[in-house]
């Protein structure tokens, strides 16, 4: 679309770590005035191809074209200053500081050998008038006041005002809601506009269909596919993944799967819930939808005994089950897998086994023999998450090194070993890449058709609705809807958002 | 902008480089000071020369060994040392010198011991005030209490049947001649507090509440029980180590002055995490016994004791150092 030479060019780009050979060969462009989407799973390479740019990493092969001169960034000031500025998913502001020192931290304008603080704001004010009056910031807050969204404005407009001609996004929306994605989008818009170039990195298929003129999928170190238009989403995933999506979810309970009631939960309540009843029998999965903070994970929480109910009748096979911490439900026969994996489920110093084993050992007699618990032994666990295909060097490794989806099974083998009647994940599938998504599915229906009664609280409406048989919607602390299998997308946001923002 | 890319950069680092080297490197550096202590003085290769020093190390060693327990699950003990101060003076107070109380002071001092692991514990766990701060508090008061006991003026010596833990020795053992009680209370404690740290759910649980307290709360570890635990097990092996150098050294108000901070060098020498999570008992030992040759080569040099502080801290702040350019060069956090 655009003929004229593009303001960066990446040619045959190979590097490797110890080990892993992480990009092959990889060509990538992008012109002024478009947007270039990068997509791909977790460890394709899109962040290593995109440091590269950045001159935090240095290319084995191939070369950097910037504004068709060849150039070899050895640090990343080199690039800022050529006009590339990247925007991590992680910011890199000072929260202590006010808006206008972040944008210019390091080259602060001065006047008589002092910082002109009005200037700065000055400068800093246009910068971020870019966004509109729909979301003004002012320069003089200090960051740590601002929101998430605001934040990343912040940072854009730091990219902004360094009169960068290439802004690589890296998952600009992983922290965004809804209403803050669209002030984005509109920036981006903005942004192309203004003849800047655009790389946006992302695996979120509706902002790419709405934002990008150029698709690039990265597979395995490899550009696996170049999209001069933008696709149908089927045909990105399709690379990304590579394979079908058929059998992506699993097949839902047929009735006779369906036994008893496992859990029983009648008129409960707690400061974060009111009135809540409902019950899960084993076999089935439940899915729990509603909006932030309707009162889903609080609900999880409360069975779980982390911030237990105080009041209502709640039974766990027939006997009372109104737990007051997480101990006395694990004993009980209660699973958690928390949303948060790193705050609240690894011990990152500790091998994948140790964490297989962790709540095995924890209610096991402390004096015991830590390779032969009654529930599981080392050796059996090794084969469990053999089993669940748990992909690691070593078992005796450290979890950190693994991959999202496999601490994500380790911590399942965890909850494995003491066979529980519920198990609730939160958010099983929250930073997975998409073939790691499909095997923590097909394993919550392998677990129900052995007789777990699975709860699952999820923020991914497809997900949700893919793998539920039954979907119960939360809005303001109550339970306010029932859907059984089948039920839209649209049927679900209704009940989660109630009448009024429907009609908005 | 720019010194947080780089330095991001860094800790995001490359997923995949090797694991930590197997063999701890406290061992090797004990091992090299060893060889030095020897060539500065070739008495030391004959059994009296190190046997006393493993003699001289056992209490540091004794205590390390428990403080371990406490780092590792995410805290610090600063008792420890006062908690030695107590045991000397207040068992001289007890004792009174007769030598017939013996078995009973020691009882009586444990169950102090004990008392004071529970009390740092409780106050950790369920008043959640910082380890830190709470030990520190109790570093002061049992200063304190030991101060008062004996009325600022402790009695001169103890009987010999409680100075024989630290002082006597088994004669007549071949190859080695003889042993010193001290070392074998050293090697009886060192092998229970290491088989309870690496081979039971007790030592896996204390890896993993100060790894991550939360995850550990989650996972159904029963984190209060376990922080007791830690602190009493720090408190016991201070009491040991007091029992040991009532047994060398006089009976006075400062015998434990410093010993919690040494204790804490020691197990940061032996790779210890110092916010929890990692640690060691067998490398704990060696670190106490690398300090402890430390000591004893900087004697030999003749260097006076400020110098040994001045080298203590530059040894501490050097150890943590390199423990994490250790871990960033490993990529992680």
């Amino acid at each position: 679309m655009n003929t004229k030479h593009p303001a960066i060019e990446m040619r045959g780009i190979t590097k490797s770590f110890p080990g892993v050979k992480a990009l092959k060969n990889v060509s990538f462009s992008a012109h002024c005035g478009e947007v270039h989407a990068l997509a791909g799973e977790n460890g394709a390479g899109k962040s290593t191809l995109m440091k590269i740019l950045s001159g935090i990493y240095r290319p084995d092969g191939g070369s950097v074209v910037v504004n068709g001169e060849e150039r070899h960034f050895t640090h990343p000031l080199a690039a800022i200053r050529a006009g590339i500025a990247v925007i991590y998913q992680e910011f890199s502001l000072l929260p202590e500081r006010t808006v206008a020192q972040n944008i210019f931290l390091g080259r602060e304008p001065t006047r008589r050998g002092l910082i002109d603080h009005k200037a700065m704001n000055d400068e800093a004010r246009r910068a971020l008038a870019l966004f509109g009056s729909a979301h003004r910031i002012e320069p003089s807050t200090v960051v740590a006041d601002l929101d998430v969204a605001s934040q990343q404005l912040v940072e854009i407009a730091k990219a902004v005002s360094l009169e960068a001609k290439v802004i690589v996004m890296d998952e600009p929306t992983a922290a965004l809601n809804e209403a803050e994605c669209e002030v984005l989008f509109g920036l981006v818009d903005t942004l192309k506009k203004s003849g800047v170039a655009i790389v946006y990195i992302t695996h979120r298929m509706p902002e790419i269909t709405r934002l990008a003129n150029r698709v690039t999928v990265l597979k395995d170190g490899e550009v696996a596919v170049r999209f001069d238009h933008v696709p149908e989403p089927e045909a990105i995933v399709r690379a990304m993944v590579g394979r079908d999506l058929g059998d992506f979810y699993a097949e839902p309970a047929a009735p006779q799967e369906i036994g008893d009631v496992v859990l029983s939960v009648h008129n409960a309540g707690n400061e974060r819930l009111k009135n809540v009843s409902f019950e899960l029998r084993a076999g089935e999965i439940v899915g729990f939808s509603g909006l932030q903070g309707a009162g889903r994970v609080a609900l999880a929480q409360a069975i779980f005994g982390l911030s237990p109910f105080t009041e209502g009748e709640i039974t766990l096979s027939g006997k009372p089950a109104r737990f007051t911490s997480p101990r006395e439900a694990i004993r009980a026969g209660v699973g958690l897998l928390p949303g948060d994996r790193k705050a609240e489920a690894l011990v990152l110093m500790q091998s994948v086994v140790d964490n297989g084993m962790l709540t095995s050992r924890a209610l096991s007699g402390l004096s015991g023999n830590a390779n032969a618990t009654p529930f599981v032994s080392a050796e059996a666990m090794e084969k469990l998450l053999r089993e669940l295909d748990v992909r690691a060097g070593s078992f005796a490794q450290d979890i950190k090194a693994l991959s999202g989806g496999n601490q994500q099974k380790a911590i399942v083998a965890r909850w494995l070993a003491l066979a529980p009647r519920l198990l609730i994940f939160i958010e099983p599938t929250r930073g997975i890449d998409v073939n790691a998504k499909a095997g923590i599915y097909h394993l919550m229906r392998d677990l129900a058709r052995k007789g777990t009664a699975i709860m699952m609280v999820s923020s991914d409406l497809p997900e949700v609705l893919g793998v539920s048989d039954r979907v119960l919607v939360m809005r303001n602390g109550e339970l306010v809807a029932a859907f059984s299998r089948g039920a839209s997308e649209a049927d679900v946001m209704l009940a989660a958002t109630g009448e009024e923002a429907v009609a908005a | 902008m720019i010194q947080e890319t780089v330095g991001s950069a860094k800790t995001r680092g490359v997923a995949s480089i090797g694991r930590l080297p197997k063999i701890n490197p406290v061992f090797f550096v004990l091992a090299a000071l060893l060889v030095a202590i020897t060539f500065s003085n070739p008495n030391f290769i004959e059994p009296t020369g190190y046997m006393n020093f493993l003699k001289r190390a056992a209490p540091l060693a004794i205590l390390a060994a428990g403080q371990i327990y406490v780092i590792v699950s995410g805290g610090f003990d600063l008792s420890a040392g006062s908690l030695i101060t107590l045991t000397v003076v207040g068992s001289s107070m007890l004792l009174d010198n007769s030598a017939d109380a013996t078995w009973w002071v020691i009882a009586v001092m444990y169950a102090v011991g004990l008392a004071v692991g529970v009390v740092n514990g409780l106050v950790v766990s369920y008043l959640r005030v910082p380890s830190l701060i709470a030990t520190l508090g109790m570093m002061i008061t049992l200063n304190g209490a030991a101060f008062m006991w004996s009325s600022g003026s402790p009695r001169g010596y103890l009987p010999e049947t409680f100075r024989f833990f630290g002082r006597a020795s088994i004669q007549g053992i071949p190859l080695i001649q003889f042993l010193p009680v001290a070392l074998l209370v050293l090697l009886v404690v060192g092998f229970i507090l290491f088989w309870l740290m690496h081979r039971t759910n007790l030592g896996r649980m204390l890896h993993a509440l100060g790894d991550n307290p939360r995850a550990a709360q989650m996972s159904g570890v029963p984190i209060e029980r376990v922080r007791i635990i830690a602190f009493v097990a720090s408190s016991l092996s201070a009491v040991t180590a007091g029992i040991l150098l009532g047994g060398f050294a006089g009976v006075s108000t400062d015998v434990g002055v410093g010993y919690e901070l040494q204790a804490i060098t020691a197990c940061v020498i032996g790779g210890a995490q110092l916010l929890g999570g990692r640690g060691s008992v067998p490398a704990s030992i060696a670190g106490a016994l690398t300090l402890t040759a430390i000591f004893t080569l900087l004697n030999f040099i003749g260097l006076p004791k400020p110098t040994r502080d001045v080298v203590q801290g530059l040894i501490l702040i050097a150890a943590v150092v390199l423990a994490t350019y250790r871990r960033n060069r490993a990529g992680g956090t």
